[in-house]
């Protein structure tokens, strides 16, 4: 006698603990196979976009930190740059060097939250996302210092950054570029070689190079796929055009890749801004502006390779001091796309752990 | 008056009510016996209980410092008394019961994952007198009792009706079942060293059934730990796995699950539950302690007890490590490494105590001390190769990582045609 | 250097394949009759040399007398970029054919579209409100919705 069974239906969120936020997944189970998945957004909508529409091109650094919560230079780097590409103003070279050394510390930050907070939703009690904490806390503590504040930063402006770097930065971040190697080989040595994390990540989730890119895939994750794209590269802003540095890639796609991607891309952004300071010269860091910009009548649309992937910010000017529209091109929120054809036939753990490795943070899914 | 009790063990105790007026009553032998059953489980339950509630501030604490922070350190000196507060927290919160549970099993639940706890000690040997300690199905009374646990659980999830405690307990069940099979193989090559290597001049012993726990450390004179480490290693295994702990807490699976069978459970319920789960360790090391350490065996100014609290401790800290640097298998991940891992380990060492006993064993069946070290010097070696083979066979296609090669879908320094 | 595709070069090789679809171009932007924007997408995406394969980003902007719907396109292969954009009057009903076929990557983005802005896309697999629940009152990005 065949025993009767049926799918049963699981809502993983809003508030779990492994969704990175207020997010919903609608799982479908045969047991604990997954044969459907339906995300459901929004829930930490502030329509971020329309808010822009009334604020001075100026005030919106500051909804843009509120985006990719735990990677605000990026942010304010992609807005400042869509801004003066749409208004034409020329950066300071000084300022160019602080913005690339401020939005590297800020991708190895955000690589440490993604990893630390991967290895958690693999089961690891905590340990090695404390281990990126200490490490990520200390990011921070060197923002403080650039501008005063931790999370929510605005340290960009239109044309430069907030204020020049005070003298206890420079030495902090020496000794960071010191010991920053060492603090992350010991963290690979806690997970790269893992039995347990080979067992649970090699081969899961794959996401072949093909559909990365049709479902327009950016960051880490269409790199693991093993699609040597980076915008620091391909489109250079700022100085990286004169930085040296590799873009690692994967090998097969899958969830292991993703995590030894961004493994290798801290060890790249320490390179970078080891250059950085050897390079930077004096000078001024903003230029004189006028608070209110009024750019030009037209469109521009700006990008960068932030940690998460391409973010982009498409804003449209009508001469009035606020954007008349403001896109943004969210990497989280696109990298969702393939999420489906990622974990059905996988097993509730591998959803988790697919879902961990892409890496989104809620605030910029939903804006 | 003037009668005291001299020891802790129960005919001491027996003794003091049985023999005489005790503050003028004239006392039976029936309820001698129940009055001494009675302070004897009062006395281990508190012990547990009270040891417990140090662990959880210890594991805390432990873990705090793997985790490069501090722990709870707020409460009594180095934040001792956390646990107190934990459960006066606890205990004054609300009791809720959803609506769609099955009341009475749902309140049943706690009780039935505490009780088997507390059952398993009462057969472990604190002392060479021990009462129960001598029961003659020591051994088979661990394993039948810890299998409760496995329905307290189910009975948890599924009577909480709530799908995240359904799925929890439904691994919890699969899992539980299939660890109890490596784990009884291991101990069934411990209990096949107990008979030959008892010895001489521990003649009480003689009539004592092999299955008693008493006569398993009495036999321990090297521990077992050393003559059969393949044994001991499939047992911690598959105890971490009982107790559901990482890299095997399908169970819980906070990642995943919330808190798996206890989701729903808040208030005195939950603290049942905490209370159970993490006297898991403490109870599974005391049995590690007992079949693999020796006991209460030691050099001898320090008594027994104090080395049998020391093995407890040193067992109970390497879970505790493994728990905070270890992430979690997946369940059919778990399932085949039961089966097709510690299974196998298990019959292969079975069969190979079996043999070397046979090939060693004396005139009248006993082993020596010396054939023990000659058997250590050989199983050691097996072991670690077995377990490297197995790991091999394991990895298989995982071991090697493709160089990775740069796919022809982009190329970033393409310049325009 | 991601090399930006000059709009009247673009324009022109799409009308040599599908005359008359696009419609206006300057040195960044290609204009495209709404009709013909599925011909246009199997044009960009498959046309060796062009080789569109990627769709960075999708967005519409209200500008009250009509909408625009901007299309940035990227090939990772060519390394270079262009921006189609096509226009759509009329405030009630507005629709635009959907382009997952083509570009998988447009899915959650044409919703995002539906949902903020009132666009329909016709022919999308699962066009529902993304970022707002069913039943939300109006498309907040609008320029005459108030909040």
């Amino acid at each position: 006698m065949a025993i009767k069974t049926e799918p049963i239906t699981i809502n993983l969120g809003p508030q779990h603990p492994s969704t990175h936020g207020v997010f919903r997944l609608r799982v479908t189970f045969d047991g604990e196979e997954i044969l459907d998945v339906e995300p459901v957004f929004g829930y930490l909508h502030r329509g971020t976009e329309k808010l822009a529409e009334s604020r001075s091109y100026v005030q919106v650094v500051t909804l843009t930190d509120r985006l990719d919560y735990v990677a605000s230079m990026s942010n304010n780097l992609a807005y400042v740059r869509a801004v003066e590409k749409l208004a034409g103003i020329e950066v300071p070279e000084r300022a160019m060097y602080l913005r690339v050394i401020a939005a590297e510390l800020q991708r190895i930050a955000s690589h440490m939250m993604a990893t630390g907070f991967l290895l958690n939703d693999m089961g690891a009690f905590a340990t090695p996302l404390m281990y990126c904490f200490r490490e990520r806390e200390r990011i921070l503590d060197m923002f403080e210092m650039l501008c005063g504040a931790r999370i929510t930063l605005s340290y960009m402006r239109p044309g430069g950054v907030f204020q020049d770097a005070p003298d206890d930065f420079w030495a902090a971040l020496d000794t960071f570029l010191a010991d920053e190697p060492g603090y992350i080989g010991e963290l690979e040595s806690l997970i790269t070689g893992n039995e347990v994390v080979l067992a649970r990540t090699r081969g899961v989730g794959v996401l072949s190079d093909e559909q990365a890119v049709a479902d327009s895939v950016t960051g880490p994750m269409l790199r693991a796929a093993g699609v040597k794209w980076d915008i620091r590269k391909a489109d250079p802003y700022e100085v990286y055009d004169r930085l040296d540095f590799d873009v690692p890639i994967g090998a097969s796609g899958d969830t292991f890749d993703r995590y030894l991607v961004r493994i290798q891309e801290m060890r790249e952004s320490l390179r970078i801004i080891r250059q950085c300071v050897e390079r930077i010269p004096e000078g001024p860091v903003r230029p004189d502006l006028p608070y209110n910009l009024r750019p030009p009548e037209g469109d521009a649309y700006a990008a960068v390779e932030g940690p998460k992937g391409e973010l982009g910010f498409y804003l449209v000017s009508d001469r009035s001091i606020a954007p008349y529209r403001c896109k943004i091109r969210a990497p989280s929120f696109i990298n969702l796309t393939p999420l489906k054809k990622m974990v059905v036939g996988w097993k509730m753990s591998d959803l988790i752990v697919i879902f961990g490795s892409i890496d989104v943070v809620l605030g910029e899914v939903d804006r | 008056m003037g009668r005291w009790i001299v020891s802790l063990d129960f005919h001491s105790i027996y003794e003091f009510f049985a023999a005489g007026p005790v503050f003028g009553w004239d006392i039976p032998g029936w309820l001698a016996f129940g009055l001494t059953s009675f302070v004897l489980a009062l006395l281990v339950i508190n012990a547990l209980m009270i040891s417990t509630a140090l662990y959880t501030w210890f594991e805390r604490r432990t873990l705090g410092r793997f985790q490069v922070r501090l722990g709870p350190n707020r409460w009594g000196p180095f934040g001792i008394l956390q646990p107190i507060a934990d459960a006066i927290k606890l205990i004054t919160k609300e009791d809720t019961i959803p609506d769609e549970a099955d009341r009475p099993a749902f309140t049943i639940a706690p009780v039935l994952l505490m009780v088997p706890m507390l059952l398993v000690v009462a057969v472990i040997p604190l002392g060479k007198d021990s009462f129960l300690g001598r029961l003659n199905i020591g051994v088979l009374f661990i394993v039948g009792v810890t299998s409760v646990s496995t329905i307290a659980i189910f009975v948890g999830g599924w009577a909480s009706g709530n799908r995240y405690a359904m799925l929890g307990s439904m691994r919890g069940v699969a899992m539980l079942i299939s660890y109890e099979v490596p784990m009884a193989l291991a101990i069934a090559g411990v209990l096949l060293l107990v008979g030959p290597s008892l010895p001489a001049g521990s003649e009480g012993f003689a009539d004592v059934s092999s299955l008693a726990l008493s006569k398993i450390v009495e036999s321990q004179v090297l521990p077992f730990l050393l003559v059969t480490p393949l044994a001991f290693l499939v047992f911690a295994a598959a105890a971490t796995a009982e107790m559901s702990r990482t890299p095997f807490d399908q169970i819980e699976a906070e990642s995943e699950l919330g808190s798996g069978y206890h989701t729903e459970y808040s208030g005195a319920k939950f603290a049942v539950f905490q209370l159970a789960e993490f006297m898991a360790p403490i109870v599974t090391a005391v049995i590690i302690t007992t079949l693999f350490l020796g006991g209460t065996r030691g050099f001898d100014p320090v008594p027994g007890q104090a080395w049998f609290a020391l093995k407890v401790f040193a067992v109970v800290f390497l879970l505790l490590w493994v728990r905070a640097t270890w992430p979690r298998l997946r369940i059919d991940q778990i399932m085949g490494f039961a089966w097709k891992g510690l299974f196998a380990l298990s019959i292969f060492n079975l069969f190979l105590v079996a043999v070397e006993i046979e090939v060693f064993r004396g005139v009248g069946g006993e082993l020596s001390v010396d054939t023990l070290w000659i058997m250590a010097a050989i199983n050691w070696p097996v072991t670690l190769v077995s377990i490297g083979v197995l790991s091999l066979l394991a990895r298989g296609r995982h071991s090697r990582r493709p160089e990775p090669t740069p796919s022809p879908l982009a190329d970033m320094y393409a310049e325009a045609d | 250097m991601t090399r930006a595709l000059d709009g009247r070069d673009v324009a022109r090789r799409i009308n040599e394949a599908h005359a008359g679809a696009a419609v206006a171009s300057n040195d960044t932007d290609v204009w495209v009759e709404i009709g013909s924007l599925t011909d246009v997408a199997g044009f960009l995406r498959d046309t060796p040399g062009l080789d569109f394969a990627t769709l960075t980003s999708v967005t519409a902007v209200d500008y009250v007398e009509h909408f625009e719907l901007v299309y940035h396109l990227l090939s990772m292969r060519r390394n270079h970029s262009v921006v189609v954009k096509t226009r759509l009057f009329g405030r009630d009903e507005p629709a635009a054919p959907s382009l997952v076929e083509w570009w998988p990557g447009a899915d959650l983005q044409e919703r995002e579209i539906w949902d903020l802005m009132g666009i329909r896309f016709e022919s999308h697999p699962n066009l529902k409100r993304i970022l707002l629940w069913e039943g939300y009152p109006g498309h907040p990005l609008r320029k005459d919705y108030l909040g």
